[in-house]
């Protein structure tokens, strides 16, 4: 009897989470277990034929990989975008968070609004405007530069000026949204802590250093994971942008592996590409989360 | 009886009024039986095929044609996902390089019977090289729509200042004028050569009678003494400065052609349209177009690649006479004069060639000239994937990373794995 109260308490909750387990093992664990497992077959075009032409490989995809020199070009311009546009966004999220939980500021909804817009606009939009914004003839920023009598260059065409321009354009679209986490991390912050700082003589400096940043470190490493693991998927900017051209310059591991997978249907290298960027990132986080350990229990 | 709510009885009426208003339009359609064929077109092709649907659908009543139009740059992806996905339109464009690839996956309909039953398509109306692209293992898979070759695009204007009042015949000549323009200080370079384009080399090889792959197309022939001979003369713009290395140097193609920074450039009839717009109206008369050279000039006009665009039709197609129809509408020698003039696509029918008076006039007649000697590129699936290779070590060897024996026995061994797939199913045939 003890088995029917038992397939009775756990009757409701299963049935309760069945659509979306279904849906969850349908669309997610499915598809990523056959994704790894075709990352051990040589799965190509010749496959999508006839599933009979594809053959185990064993660790072949991956040794590949790690001897092709596209994707350690892709590596290099990912962690560029990565090293460089993570630091700028938190950055300048931080810095507008504080310019605007500030007291002197007024209007501050309608600055919080105008800075969380880019986030919320769909990119392709986006990208359109900026690729005039970078025009190298007609475009906003060389026009700028000239006033100041530097001469432009053609962002999006020069291999060397492309990756900054799209991480220009990433930090501009996506620091809204950590700064409204920054202002809400900075309103967590009890006044107490300015005043007795205040009364202790404390200038303005010396708050930020001591109170605010330290108060903010639980917000800061949680903003960090989640932006490193967004900027390490880099994807959509380069593909409406620049195709990943110039000269590879602008070539993410997302973007080689959609190449890989849909342009030429090498779909056993490309879940191999993909299984590797999650490795990345699973260590990345592991280590952020050590961090975040030691942070909190100071 | 059972008190009926009224807002039941409205439900019910509404409801069964659609239902009535959906089993009549059901039975009107299936009465005139309106056939819709999907047809798929790229780019400009695609936006200007739709004015040539009414012409079609006028003699074919109960046909309509359904155009969908994808980006070029989206074009391969979507053929592919839409093959997976078992979404095949009827008909569509394809570029022919792209043919092979799709005859792997056995997803065109050969063409051989239609053309044996049609009046209106036969081989004789088209240029042959361009034909034999469509062409694999002996089976027709694609007709030709419109036809692209590359050819000398060059500044008339500088070439008569140093002596020379037509174009260079041979590579040998290409590389003297171009030493004798900066000598003389008219240009900074003589030749463009943009680094991420195979084409320029690829067809230096095949004039030099390499068959690019060996063996069945089952091993790179990169390596072989015809490709590395050819190869040896694209190296000679580079070392001797006559060709700018950077890609940067030359920002704006049109910029530096008109600037004096290079005069000769090979290229695609896409561009005379562009130096036609961008090119200032003082100097259209001082550029022009011509056949590339070759390597002797007894053998001028030298090869040079079969390009363009051409017809399928799906095996998976329900309709496949009303596409061959379809096709066959697109053929017609003054549809494809039509085109031609919407689009600047040139004509893949000889007869359009001729009415337009195409043959004669320039700056198209080097295109004449030129598409009577082309060849395709080798047509196994992984040819683009090869080409990318090849453009990947040219670059190693123009900027003299490697010596270009040492890099093509490289690029052979990169292509033979890539081609280890194909040696495989071979050898289980």
């Amino acid at each position: 009897m003890k088995g029917k109260r038992l397939f009775k308490v756990w009757m409701s909750p299963a049935l309760f989470l069945a659509p979306a387990l279904l849906l969850i093992a349908v669309f997610f664990f499915i598809p990523v277990v056959v994704s790894f497992l075709m990352s051990f077959t040589d799965f190509d075009i010749y496959s999508l034929a006839d599933s009979s032409n594809a053959r185990f490989v064993g660790l072949e995809n991956y040794k590949n990989l790690l001897s092709d020199p596209l994707f350690w070009k892709a590596m290099h311009n990912t962690l560029y975008f990565v090293f460089i546009g993570v630091p700028l966004s938190l950055f300048v999220s931080l810095g507008t968070a504080l310019l605007l939980n500030s007291k002197l500021i007024r209007f501050m909804s309608l600055f919080r609004l105008a800075y969380f817009l880019p986030v919320v606009t769909t990119l392709v939009a986006v990208a359109v405007v900026w690729r005039y914004i970078y025009h190298p003839s007609f475009g906003l920023v060389n026009y700028l530069l000239s006033l100041i009598g530097v001469s432009g260059v053609d962002w999006l065409g020069n291999p060397n000026w492309a990756m900054p321009a799209l991480i220009l354009m990433a930090v501009w679209k996506n620091f809204g949204y950590n700064m409204i986490i920054f202002i809400a991390g900075l309103q967590n912050i009890p006044p107490e802590l300015y005043e007795s700082a205040q009364i202790d003589g404390a200038g303005r400096w010396q708050e930020l250093l001591h109170i605010t940043i330290p108060m903010l470190m639980p917000t800061t490493i949680f903003v960090s994971i989640i932006t490193i693991i967004g900027y390490f998927q880099l994807f959509a900017e380069p593909y409406v942008m620049t195709q990943g051209g110039p000269m590879n310059a602008t070539l993410s591991i997302v973007l080689l592996m959609y190449q890989e997978g849909f342009r030429w249907w090498r779909m056993g290298y490309s879940a191999a590409l993909a299984f590797v960027l999650f490795l990345i990132l699973f260590a990345a986080t592991l280590i952020q989360l050590h961090l975040q350990k030691r942070f909190s229990t100071v | 009886m059972r008190n009926i709510h009224p807002w039941k009885l409205v439900c019910t009426l509404v409801l069964s009024f659609i239902l009535m208003q959906m089993s009549t339009s059901c039975r009107k359609s299936s009465s005139t039986k309106v056939i819709t064929l999907d047809f798929w077109a790229f780019g400009a092709e695609g936006d200007n095929v739709r004015k040539f649907v009414t012409g079609f659908e006028a003699e074919n009543p109960g046909v309509r044609v359904l155009v969908q139009n994808i980006p070029w740059t989206a074009a391969h992806e979507k053929l592919l996902t839409a093959y997976a996905g078992n979404s095949m339109p009827d008909i569509c464009q394809l570029g022919n390089t792209w043919i092979p690839e799709f005859v792997a996956l056995n997803a065109l309909e050969g063409l051989d019977r239609s053309i044996d039953s049609s009046n209106m398509i036969s081989s004789e109306s088209y240029f042959p090289g361009i034909w034999e692209t469509n062409r694999i293992e002996g089976n027709l898979y694609g007709i030709p729509w419109y036809v692209d070759t590359r050819v000398l695009f060059y500044r008339s204007d500088l070439l008569r200042k140093i002596g020379w009042d037509s174009p260079p015949e041979t590579w040998e000549q290409m590389l003297e004028i171009s030493k004798r323009l900066i000598e003389s200080g008219y240009t900074k370079y003589g030749v463009f050569l943009p680094l991420n384009e195979w084409v320029v080399p690829t067809v230096l090889g095949m004039q030099q009678g390499s068959a690019i792959l060996k063996d069945d197309a089952c091993y790179g022939a990169f390596s072989d003494e015809s490709f590395l001979r050819g190869l040896e003369i694209y190296q000679h713009f580079f070392q001797d400065g006559l060709a700018p290395k950077g890609m940067t140097e030359v920002n704006n193609v049109y910029q530096g052609f008109q600037e004096n920074t290079f005069a000769l450039y090979i290229s695609g009839p896409w561009n005379i349209g562009e130096m036609m717009s961008r090119l200032p109206a003082q100097m259209q008369d001082a550029w022009d177009t011509a056949p590339l050279p070759a390597l002797r000039s007894e053998d001028y006009p030298g090869l040079s690649l079969a390009g363009g665009s051409s017809l399928v039709i799906f095996r998976s197609s329900q309709h496949k006479d009303l596409s061959w129809r379809w096709i066959e509408y697109l053929s017609r020698p003054d549809v494809q004069s039509e085109f031609y003039s919407q689009t600047g696509d040139l004509p893949a029918r000889l007869e359009s060639w001729a009415a337009l008076g195409l043959s004669e006039k320039k700056p198209t007649a080097a295109f004449y000239h030129q598409l009577e000697s082309v060849k395709n590129t080798p047509q196994v699936p992984e040819w683009e994937q090869i080409a990318m290779k090849l453009q990947q070590y040219l670059e190693y060897v123009v900027f003299e990373k490697w010596t270009s024996e040492k890099a093509m026995e490289l690029l052979d061994q990169d292509v033979n794995k890539i081609l280890e797939k194909r040696r495989w199913l071979k050898s289980r045939d």
